[in-house]
C-alpha cells in the first residue's frame, strides 16, 4: 500500500520497521505510565517482601522470608486474615442471592421497572463515607433508629453493632450487601435478558408454573453468571477497607481489622515497608487463586456451551 | 387466570416498593436528620418528620469547612484522570487493535495479567516510588498513580475489535495515515465504550477514599470524601452537621446519575459481562 508515495527504498523490510514505529507511537504513552506506576511497584513489591526498610536514607537489608515469619508469628495478622474471611463469608452469599432476587423481580414486565432499577442501584454510586456516617448513626446502640425499631418489635437486648466486637463485622457486612447488591442485580439483568425466551414458551407449552421456570430454565441459565459473580464478590471482600475504616476504624479492640487495613498500617503508621508487603503478598496469593479458579470455570463453560 | 395475574402483579408491586423504601430510608434518614438540631437527631420516640426544620445547618458547615475547595479538588483530579486515562488508553487499545508490531501480543499479555492484581498489593511500592519523584501530598501524584489502567485499555480494545478492518483498509487505500484513521474513524466509532470508561472513571475517582487518604496530607489538598471525613473526626457529636455535609458530598454524583444514568446501568453489563 505504501499510502500512495513512491519511495527508491520501498521494500518490506522498511514498511515493517515503519509498522512498528506507528503501533509503538500508539501504545507508547499509556505503556510509559503503565510500566512506571504500575508494572514497576508489582515487582517492588515481591522484592519489598523479603527486606527489612523503613523508607528512610538507610539501605534496604535482605531478610529473606523473616517478613513472612513476622506477619504469621503476629496475633492481629493472623486476626486481619480471619476477620477477612469471615466478612467474606457473611457477605458474599446473601449479596449474591438478594441481587438474584432483584434482578428476576425487575426482568418481568411492570412499569416503572426503571425507578425501582434506580432505586437498588443508588447505595451502590453514593460515597462510601457518607454512608458509612449515616449507617453509624442508624446502628447507634443506645438511641439509634434501628434499635429502637427493634425494641419496639419486642427484643428487649438489640445487639450493640459497631460498638460489640462480636456484632461490629456483622454491622460492616450488613452496609456491604445493601451497599453492593444493586451492582450485581445490574450485572444479573444483563445475564437475563440473554436468556431466549423460545425456552420460556417451550416450557408453558409443556404446562411449568412461573416457580417451575425460575428453577428449571432462569436458575441454571445463570451458572455461568452466577460463578463471575461469586468469584468477583469474594475478591471484593478480601480488598475490603474504606467501609470498615469509616464504620469501626478496625475496632472495637482489632475485632474489624481486614488484610487491608493490616497492610495500610504497618506501611502508613509504623512504616515497616517489609511486613507490609509480605501481607500484600499474601492478598495477592488468595486473589491469584480465586482468579485461577475463575480460569477454570470459564473454560468449563466455554466447552458446555 | 386473568384476575390471578393481577394479584401476581399487584404483589410483585407491593414487594418492590417494601423493598426500594428499605433502601432508601438511609438516605431518607439522612437527608432528614441534616435539617434537624443536633440535640435532636437522636430523639426518643423517633421522629420521622421533625416539626420545625432547621436548613441553616447548611449555611453553618458551609462556614465551617472549606467545602468549595474540597469540590474543586475533587473535580480537578476527576476531570484530569478521566481525560488522561480516555486518551491514553485509546491509543493504546487502537495501536493493540489495527497495528501490527513486533510484540504487541506479548505487550497486551503483561497488560491482561496485571488486571488481576489488585492495587492494595502494589499500593506501597507505588507510594514509594512517587514520594521517591517527589510528588507525594500533590494532585500530579494522584492524577498519574491511578490514569493508568490496564481495565481502561482491555475495555476499549475488546469494542475496537468490533471495529471491522476492512474500514482501515479502505481508508489507507484513499491515502489516510494512521493517525487520521484513528482520529476521523475508530475514535468516533468508539464513543459508547469510552462513556463507558469514563462513567466508570469518573465515579471511582469521585468516591475513592484510600487513594487521597494515602496521598494528601495538606488541608487545601483535599478531597470531598477526605474533607467531610475530616469533619466527622473534630465534630463527632454534632450528628446534624455530619449528615449535612453527607448530604452535600452526595449532590453532585446525585446529579451525573440521573442524567447519565443509561450509560451506569450499560457500563456495569459491559465490564460485569465479560469479566
Amino acid at each position: 500500500m505504501g499510502s500512495g508515495k513512491k519511495s527508491f527504498l520501498t521494500s518490506g523490510q522498511k514498511r515493517k520497521i515503519r509498522n512498528n514505529m506507528t503501533g509503538y507511537a500508539f501504545i507508547l504513552p499509556n505503556l510509559i505510565g503503565y510500566t512506571v506506576f504500575v508494572f514497576i511497584p508489582v515487582v517492588f513489591s515481591f522484592v519489598l517482601s523479603v527486606m527489612s526498610w523503613d523508607g528512610s536514607q538507610r539501605p534496604m537489608q535482605f531478610v529473606g522470608l523473616e517478613n513472612f515469619a513476622d506477619i504469621f508469628g503476629d496475633r492481629i495478622f493472623r486476626g486481619a486474615l480471619l476477620h477477612t474471611i469471615s466478612y467474606a463469608l457473611m457477605t458474599v452469599l446473601p449479596t449474591l442471592v438478594l441481587a438474584l432476587l432483584l434482578a428476576v423481580l425487575l426482568n418481568s414486565k411492570l412499569r416503572w421497572v426503571a425507578i425501582f432499577r434506580t432505586a437498588f442501584y443508588f447505595p451502590y454510586i453514593a460515597s462510601i463515607v457518607a454512608v458509612g456516617a449515616v449507617w453509624n448513626m442508624l446502628f447507634q446502640p443506645d438511641m439509634g433508629p434501628i434499635n429502637e425499631i427493634l425494641r419496639f418489635l419486642g427484643m428487649e437486648n438489640p445487639p450493640r453493632w459497631v460498638v460489640d466486637k462480636d456484632w461490629a463485622m456483622v454491622s460492616v457486612s450488613i452496609v456491604s450487601i445493601w451497599k453492593y447488591m444493586g451492582y450485581y442485580m445490574i450485572v444479573y439483568l444483563a445475564a437475563l435478558q440473554g436468556i431466549s425466551n423460545s425456552l420460556y414458551e417451550a416450557a408453558s407449552i409443556d404446562g411449568a408454573k412461573g416457580w417451575q421456570k425460575l428453577w428449571y430454565i432462569t436458575v441454571p441459565m445463570l451458572t455461568p453468571t452466577t460463578f463471575f459473580v461469586l468469584i468477583m464478590l469474594t475478591i471484593q471482600c478480601f480488598k475490603v477497607f474504606d467501609l470498615v475504616y469509616v464504620m469501626t476504624g478496625g475496632g472495637p479492640g482489632n475485632a474489624t481489622k481486614t488484610l487491608v487495613n493490616y497492610i495500610y498500617e504497618k506501611a502508613f503508621t509504623s512504616w515497616e515497608f517489609g511486613p507490609a508487603s509480605a501481607a500484600a503478598i499474601i492478598l495477592f496469593a488468595i486473589v491469584l487463586v480465586i482468579t485461577l479458579i475463575q480460569f477454570r470455570g470459564e473454560k468449563k463453560w466455554s466447552k458446555d456451551l | 387466570m386473568r384476575t390471578k395475574r393481577k394479584a401476581v402483579k399487584i404483589i410483585l408491586y407491593v414487594l418492590l416498593t417494601c423493598l426500594a423504601v428499605i433502601m432508601l430510608v438511609p438516605f431518607y434518614w439522612m437527608v432528614i436528620s441534616s435539617l434537624k438540631l443536633n440535640k435532636d437527631v437522636f430523639s426518643i420516640p423517633m421522629k420521622w418528620w421533625p416539626e420545625t426544620l432547621h436548613p441553616e445547618n447548611y449555611s453553618v458547615i458551609w462556614k465551617k469547612l472549606p467545602l468549595v475547595t474540597f469540590f474543586l479538588n475533587t473535580l480537578k483530579l476527576t476531570v484530569c484522570t478521566t481525560v488522561i486515562q480516555l486518551c491514553t488508553s485509546c491509543f493504546a487499545a487502537y495501536g493493540f487493535t489495527k497495528c501490527r508490531f513486533k510484540g504487541r501480543d506479548t505487550i497486551f499479555l503483561m497488560y491482561v495479567t496485571t488486571i488481576a492484581v489488585p492495587w492494595q498489593v502494589y499500593m506501597v511500592p507505588q507510594f514509594i516510588l512517587v514520594s521517591k519523584m517527589g510528588l507525594n501530598d500533590s494532585h500530579i501524584g494522584l492524577i498519574l498513580m491511578q490514569a493508568f489502567s490496564a481495565f481502561g485499555v482491555f475495555l476499549i480494545r475488546q469494542f475496537y475489535i468490533s471495529i471491522p478492518d476492512e474500514l482501515c483498509e479502505a481508508a489507507r487505500i484513499d491515502g489516510l495515515n494512521e493517525f487520521g484513521i484513528f482520529r476521523k474513524i475508530v475514535f468516533p466509532l468508539g464513543k459508547p465504550a469510552m462513556a463507558t470508561l469514563t462513567i466508570f472513571t469518573f465515579t471511582n475517582v469521585w468516591n475513592d477514599f484510600m487513594g487521597p487518604l494515602i496521598y494528601l496530607k495538606t488541608k487545601e489538598l483535599k478531597t470531598v470524601q477526605l474533607g467531610i471525613r475530616m469533619f466527622i473526626s473534630q465534630y463527632g457529636a454534632d450528628y446534624a452537621w455530619i449528615m449535612a455535609a453527607s448530604v452535600c458530598s452526595l449532590i453532585p454524583i446525585v446529579i451525573v446519575f440521573l442524567s447519565c444514568q443509561r450509560f451506569f446501568v450499560e457500563g456495569v453489563a459491559a465490564s460485569g459481562i465479560k469479566g
